[in-house]
């Protein structure tokens, strides 16, 4: 239940408090895996695979430096990575850290190379020959699930498909007379996460722990020591993950890499410190893969101009591999649960495959799935709504859950927590302007006009599950399940706070938003709070940062010790006053009488407890100023924040550039912690949003063989592409968490592509022409309107 | 990736940068690096030995001789960017330099260096051309003057001999007439070009000069007098765009017709 705190002092719970953190990132003295310096560190080096599909047969060391050179033999005993889900008909990889009998696709590692730089290690690499038979490529999704292909990428199954999924709900009488239906094939192109920081692993034996140490930019820390653990065949208390500076995630740093076990088994091995660190190329051409969905979907609206149901076969290029621990399947069997959107409807009718290809493993990119969802169907909800000749938002209008249905359990089971869609998606339509747009519109391209330069306008809404727990997540049998958050709590000697979270802050700012929340609770300055994170050998164990979790899962915890100590300090403040505890209220920065007479400072507190025991009360708790607790939500099915984004775009139907107008952003995400790290988090993610949209594209050709493996090639928008952004905050409270906070970490990714291929297409209506797929590229831009006039 | 092991040796006049190229002809000369460094972090190069030309005083001199502007070749973006060498084209120069890539690449990459790279989508191959810019190159056998825009030859390779460097670039002086239009698109601010059409009017030398570049190969450079006023029809430019010797793909059709509507426009409306 959501519990109330007054603010104290304005640094709680939603203060544009600045961040604490920017001092050192400001100052360029951050601290990444590149940063550190270990004496007598080797530099590695893979040998990685040039095809994207071939057995591998003999590995021919340099002479002379075999010593220097590693395969998978060398690695006796290290255990392959399995992710496997208990999803009945799930397909399991087998991933060996380096490549055994066959190679699955271009960048996968075949052999380890190590010297005392980074440039002799790709020396050396540079000789390893390596005797290859190449096999037919299966490089494309479709071929994959529809088993046209005989070839199959992992030999002993019986197709090339990670897991088949159907949902079907309601009575399937959705198509009835007097209702529209419409269908189009939509897709998402292959993208790459692009963290300013690539991946990077430094391990070393620490022999007075008889430990094995790997500092890793990592998004979970604890959930790759128990991975490692598995690999390795160590027991988890030798092993300590450091994850230190992280230099943005989104995903990628999720997950538990065959380079980190590759890297720990050196370390191991050579009983010196050896370190990796991923370069662009790798990052873009083995490793950061992600986003690849295409749908086949009908959409369908009642009489009553309402949506009344869907149908959809999706497939989800998986690529080679499942990943550790999210599984190939994550992404394609979300859909079925997802597609739904903030909508009501009568029928939903989904199947989802999970494409084994010849490419590297698709890894969760914030937002996950639903970013495809979206795009998929919100561009459905604007061609529904040409179709029936009605302004987008006026399909929605009658589509949305209504807020007087809140909570409100969708068509497949979600419980939406709380929220008010429809003012959502009409403040966001106002404050683009809509109807000013349209006179504009309307009078730069009359009818029967051709402008070459047109004006569109489109938006898109989304609802984003957010902190799910142990309910949700128990059932994909996955090798991570959430469950309690916990944080340990400890004040010092001189009334310092230190508050340490098993989540990882790479970007999310929980070094200021969890000092808030101990504001909040505790009146401390958030000033004398340090939030401590990141090291397995102290935080508490957590499945980590993924699912926009943090706010709500590591800020209930971070609550929930706080006023548990708080309750122990109260004991010592009444000890020291000479009063009830009842009588006692917490203030800035110690606790007092509520008629304010007499006060003692957490400073003092800590003093008494550390260094003057004689002046504790008797019935003080012997834990101390030290306490771990835990949290989880009630019930557990997460936050939904939801956020409706508008905008208007110019497309130059000469050249199919698009430009971006107008951008604005209705967006809910509960209680805001701290409302300037929301709109710092949107904006990154709408970055992000805005690469999917129109610019990041990983493609590959029919051999495998990917076409994007430079930022030359792999387009990524930078401040220049951003327009400005105009952010409207709703505050509705969540009811199930702690202080009303909901999770809204990835939203920013989620709507762009769908709002802007909507404004695109909004442009082109009259010509007839539809972009379908992103990013809307100009020679996807040029080809649909092309399309659209050799059609007529 | 990180590039082979390389010696690098500084030289501090052109002569010695001959002799030191003619020692060998894996020996590769560096202008500045913003896209050597690269394509040497890719080991798609991997020179034994760089000529690091950046001391050689010379090549960074650009002075008037007559009614040419002799630019040295190791003349970084950022100075013509920043008026450091004196404007022979109405601002010309300087409004191509401040669209090359961002300002940290302008900051080292030499108008020498772009040519040298021969990347048939770099702003100083189309803009020379389109100037009537002389590459002068000197090596083993002496000097010798190329056009510009017959200096890329292809993409990737420039017309240069073993042990050759390309010294100075000479741009003629616009007389008081002349107009000039530089446009090009981008797929984001700071990229290569997908496609540059730029063009000359100078009707005091009798100059009517027109340049399709980032193609395939070298640029397309059309010339002669009424060539303006012929492409003011529609019909002209389509024409142009889809001769068949142009081999221009469909987009390629559609940006460098968007950009050639706007280069006519530019020139001929103040006819």
């Amino acid at each position: 239940m959501t519990q109330q705190h007054p603010p104290i002092m304005g640094q709680g719970i939603g203060a544009r408090l600045t961040r604490k953190e920017d001092e050192r990132f400001l100052r360029g003295q951050g601290q990444y895996v590149g940063d550190l310096r270990m004496p007598g560190a080797l530099d590695v080096a893979f040998v990685r695979s040039p095809l994207a599909h071939a057995r591998v047969g003999h590995i021919e060391k340099p002479q002379g430096y075999e010593h220097l050179v590693y395969t998978m033999q060398d690695m006796a005993g290290v255990k392959p990575i399995l992710a496997a889900s208990r999803l009945a008909g799930f397909r399991t990889s087998v991933q060996y850290p380096l490549a055994t009998e066959k190679v699955r696709h271009v960048g996968e590692m075949v052999a380890m190379c190590v010297a005392p730089s980074r440039a002799r290690a790709e020396d050396l690499a540079a000789q390893v020959w390596v005797d290859y038979e190449e096999l037919p490529v299966v490089a494309d999704m479709h071929d994959a699930a529809n088993g046209v292909v005989p070839q199959r990428i992992h030999d002993e199954w019986d197709g090339n498909v990670f897991l088949e999924t159907r949902v079907e709900r309601g009575e399937g009488q959705t198509r009835q007379p007097g209702t529209v239906t419409v269908s189009r094939k939509l897709s998402t192109s292959r993208q790459c996460m692009m963290p300013m920081e690539g991946r990077g692993v430094l391990c070393w034996w620490d022999t007075r722990m008889d430990q094995l140490v790997m500092v890793s930019a990592a998004q979970l820390p604890h959930i790759n020591r128990t991975g490692l653990a598995e690999c390795l065949g160590l027991d988890e208390g030798r092993i300590r993950v450091v994850s230190p500076d992280v230099g943005g995630g989104f995903g990628y740093k999720g997950i538990l890499l065959p380079e980190e076990i590759c890297c720990a088994w050196l370390a191991m091995h050579m009983k010196r410190p050896v370190r990796w660190l991923e370069d662009r190329r790798e990052h873009l051409s083995a490793n950061a893969n992600c986003r690849e969905h295409a749908y086949d979907i009908s959409v369908t609206v009642n009489a009553d101009g309402r949506l009344a149901g869907i149908e959809c076969d999706a497939i989800v290029d998986s690529g080679a591999y499942s990943s550790y621990p999210f599984s190939a399947c994550l992404e394609a069997a979300q859909i079925g649960s997802i597609l739904p959107g903030p909508y009501r409807m009568d029928d939903f009718l989904c199947r989802t495959r999970s494409a084994a290809t010849n490419k590297p493993p698709i890894l969760p990119y914030r937002g996950v799935a639903r970013t495809g969802v979206c795009f998929a169907l919100e561009v459905m909800m604007d061609v529904a709504a040409r179709a029936l000749g009605v302004e987008p938002y006026v399909l929605r209008q009658q589509s949305l859950v209504r807020p007087q249905d809140m909570p409100y359990t969708n068509i497949t089971g979600k419980t939406f927590d709380s929220g008010d869609y429809l003012s959502c998606l009409n403040r966001a339509v106002a404050g683009l302007n809509w109807t000013q747009w349209r006179a504009r519109q309307a009078q730069l391209q009359p009818a029967g006009a051709r402008p070459q330069r047109r004006i569109g306008i489109g938006l898109s809404i989304f609802c984003e599950q957010g902190a799910h727990g142990t309910s949700v997540y128990h059932g994909w049998g996955i090798p991570m399940v959430p469950g309690y958050e916990q944080c340990h709590v400890r004040l010092t000697p001189d009334g310092i706070l230190e508050v340490q979270i098993g989540v990882h802050s790479h970007g999310q700012s929980l070094e200021t938003t969890m000092a808030q929340i101990a504001n909040t609770v505790l009146g401390i300055e958030p000033a004398h709070v340090r939030v401590l994170h990141g090291d397995t050998a102290t935080s508490p164990y957590s499945t980590g940062t993924w699912g926009s979790r943090c706010a709500v899962m590591a800020g209930g915890a971070v609550g929930t010790a706080c006023e548990e100590l708080g309750m122990r300090m109260k004991r010592i403040a009444a000890g020291l006053l000479e009063c009830p505890e009842n009588d006692l209220m917490y203030v800035q920065g110690g606790i007092a009488l509520k008629d304010g007479a007499l006060r003692v400072s957490y400073a003092q507190i800590g003093h008494t407890w550390y260094r003057a025991p004689q002046k504790l009360p008797a019935n003080v708790n012997p834990g101390g100023l030290a306490l771990t607790a835990g949290y989880r939500m009630q019930p557990d099915g997460g936050t939904f924040s939801y956020a409706c984004h508008a905008c208007a775009v110019e497309v130059d139907t000469a050249t199919g550039f698009v430009k971006l107008l107008d951008y604005v952003v209705c967006e809910d995400g509960g209680v805001l912690l701290n409302p300037m790290v929301v709109e710092g988090q949107l904006l990154g993610g709408l970055a992000q949003g805005i690469g999917t949209a129109l610019y990041e594209e990983m493609p590959f050709d029919e051999q495998g063989q990917p076409l994007a493996s430079t930022l030359a090639d792999y387009i990524v928008p930078g401040a220049g592409e951003m327009p400005r952004v105009r952010i409207d905050h709703m505050q509705t409270p969540s009811p199930f968490s702690k202080f009303g906070q909901k999770g809204i970490g990835e939203g920013g990714a989620i709507a762009p592509p769908a709002a802007i291929v909507n404004a695109i297409n909004d442009a082109l209506a009259d010509l007839g022409a539809e972009v379908l797929c992103v990013p809307a590229s100009p020679p996807r831009v040029l080809a649909a309107i092309e399309r659209a006039e050799a059609a007529r | 990736m990180k590039a082979v092991a390389y010696e690098l040796e500084r030289v501090s006049s052109v002569n010695e940068a001959l002799s030191a190229l003619a020692r060998d002809e894996f020996y590769k000369a560096i202008a500045g690096g913003q896209s050597l460094g690269a394509m040497l972090n890719l080991r798609l190069a991997q020179p034994e030995c760089l000529i690091d030309l950046d001391a050689i005083a010379e090549l960074r001199a650009a002075t008037v001789h007559g009614d040419e502007l002799v630019l040295g070749s190791m003349t970084t973006h950022a100075a013509i960017e920043d008026g450091k060498v004196p404007d022979v084209t109405h601002g010309m120069l300087a409004h191509v330099a401040h669209g090359i890539a961002y300002r940290a690449v302008r900051n080292r990459g030499t108008v020498g260096g772009s040519l040298c790279h021969a990347d048939p989508a770099a702003d100083w191959v189309s803009a020379m051309a389109a100037m009537g810019a002389t590459c002068e190159v000197v090596g083993p056998q002496g000097s010798r003057r190329v056009p510009a825009e017959q200096f890329v030859r292809s993409a990737f390779e420039p017309d240069l001999n073993p042990g050759e460097i390309l010294v100075q670039v000479r741009v003629p002086r616009l007389s008081a007439q002349a107009r000039w239009s530089y446009r090009k698109h981008c797929r984001k601010t700071g990229e290569f070009a997908l496609a540059i059409v730029t063009g000359v009017v100078d009707p005091d030398r009798g100059i009517e000069r027109l340049v399709l570049g980032a193609l395939d190969g070298p640029v397309k450079v059309h010339s002669g007098p009424g060539l303006y006023a012929r492409l003011a029809d529609p019909a002209e430019r389509r024409a142009l765009l889809s001769d068949p010797e142009s081999g221009l793909s469909y987009e390629r059709r559609a940006w460098h017709g968007d950009l050639l509507a706007s280069v006519v426009a530019d020139l001929g409306a103040k006819q």
